[in-house]
């Protein structure tokens, strides 16, 4: 019987996260369109997208290593959905967030990219290949400041709490209320780098250059078809949320209900839910949406660039300014 | 089939056009025309198209070429052909260098005539390519 409620909250989870995962990319969609003067699609235009992908043919070309080309998309697939059950989601703690930390979810953030790569290698197309050497130089160059500004976070909370990894005891102390002033500035900075690694890490311009449509057609995903990139569009579209909701979790872990004098947990639980929606999406906003429209792609080595060296260097000095604001209060 | 209902992908395949009609269909998808209300989206790999959108009349170098994107591209899938070249060889009409129109490489669903067609014409065609793909699913059932 226990068995059978918590497969049950878990396939609800999974389940409503991809809703909204859905619609938020509907949503952006809609809004960068605005942004350009055009109309845009209508939000619910990726359900449908969904659908007709998966109404094609699905097609595994002569040249590919079959099995790991029909392999990498369900990988792809679960390891953003597993994401969702360590990283607090709606406003509750996360489902299995009593067995992993910030530093599982840095190295599960690693996966989905990772069997993209595999993907881009097994379809024996050159430009899935040059795709994959891209995404393996962007991911390799995003894991430096992503990691610093994680574990800064950590050690100032760590300060104050134990576990600081943990996501509960980010939640019980925010960042926002440990630091003093040059400290608050800190973490602004810290937040802003990670704003900019989240935008790499989900894949979007202007960092998309493994997939590149206009000059390599699609990179990684050229030779997928049908039911299997139907899979990758699902995993894409989840591991952005599933970011967005890491950003929320590390540093913006507040509630609503405490707030307003909201009791009843039923009806604490839909406010808090929707108080995350907002956040998430301020997050995308920020990350996906305004940089998307903003920016054009950077060829590789800019990108590469941007991560291994500006973005490493601004986290360190936001790093050093918690420091300081800890010798001096 | 519902399912393609204002969501179709469609490729931009050029066998040997003289560009104009390649940048009427751009022009489609700028702020003016914007086909993404529609769903239309322009990809970049014929694996992920729905509609293939063939410019230009075939030269003989393109022959192998277009039959191999159009074996590419997954099932079910139609074929629009923009410009008067595509339809009967327009200008470059018993060229030296040229196969013949479209249709006698590949199979032809919807014919855009114009020299090259407005992009208002392109988009009633990839509508119409739409419905003709539902008629073809009623007519299978
Ligand atoms: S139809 Fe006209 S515009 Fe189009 S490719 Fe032919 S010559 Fe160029």
């Amino acid at each position: 019987m226990n068995v059978i409620v918590i497969i049950a909250t878990f396939i609800c989870v999974v389940g409503l996260s991809t809703i909204f995962s859905l619609l938020y990319r509907g949503v952006d969609r809609k809004l960068v369109a605005h942004m350009q003067g055009r109309v845009g699609p209508p939000v619910v235009q990726p359900f449908r997208d969904v659908r007709k992908l998966l109404m094609k043919e699905n097609i595994i070309p002569d040249g590919a290593i079959s099995w790991l080309f029909t392999a990498a998309p369900f990988i792809c697939l679960i390891t953003s959905a597993l994401l969702l059950f360590y990283i607090p989601l709606f406003g509750q703690e996360a489902l299995l967030g009593g067995y992993g930390d910030a530093i599982l979810v840095i190295y599960l953030l690693i996966l989905p990219s990772l069997a993209l790569v595999l993907a881009g290698f097994a379809s024996s197309s050159p430009y899935a290949t040059v795709g994959a050497q891209r995404e393996m130089v962007i991911m390799m160059s995003y894991e430096l400041p992503l990691a610093i500004t994680v574990v800064s976070l950590a050690w100032r909370i760590g300060r104050v709490a134990d576990n600081p990894f943990m996501f509960s005891t980010i939640a019980e102390s925010p960042i926002w209320s440990l630091v003093g002033p040059l400290g608050t500035i800190g973490s602004l900075i810290l937040l802003f780098a990670l704003l900019v690694v989240t935008t790499g890490e989900a894949g979007k311009v202007p960092f998309d250059i493994a997939e590149a449509e206009t000059e390599i057609a699609g990179g990684l995903l050229v030779e997928y078809s049908g039911r299997n990139l139907c899979l990758f569009y699902l995993a894409d579209i989840i591991k952005t949320f599933a970011l967005a909701s890491l950003v929320v979790a590390l540093f913006i872990p507040y509630n609503l209900s405490p707030l307003v004098g909201i009791g009843a947990p039923v009806l604490a639980g839909i406010v808090d839910g929707l108080f995350f929606l907002v956040k998430a999406f301020a997050v995308m906003l920020i990350s996906i949406s305004v940089i998307r429209t903003a920016v054009a792609r950077f060829k590789i080595s800019q990108a590469s660039w941007v991560y291994i060296i500006a973005m490493t260097l601004i986290s360190l000095f936001g790093l050093i300014l918690l420091s300081v604001d800890l010798m001096v209060s | 089939m519902k399912a393609f209902k204002r969501a179709l992908w469609v490729y931009h395949l050029n066998t040997g056009s003289c560009n104009g009609c390649d940048i009427e269909i751009l022009a489609v998808l700028t702020p003016r025309y914007d086909v993404e209300r529609f769903g239309i989206m322009l990809v970049g790999s014929p694996r992920h198209a729905d509609v293939l959108l063939v410019t230009g009349p075939v030269v003989k170098q393109m022959v192998p070429r277009v039959k191999r994107i159009y074996e590419q591209t997954p099932d079910p899938k139609l074929v629009v052909v923009v410009g008067s070249c595509g339809i009967e060889g327009g200008v470059f009409y018993e060229s030296y260098s040229l196969a013949g129109p479209v249709d006698q490489i590949i199979p032809v669903d919807v014919y855009v005539p114009g020299c090259p067609p407005r992009p208002e014409a392109i988009i009633e065609a990839v509508v119409k390519a739409w419905v003709k793909l539902e008629k073809a699913e009623q007519g299978v059932r």
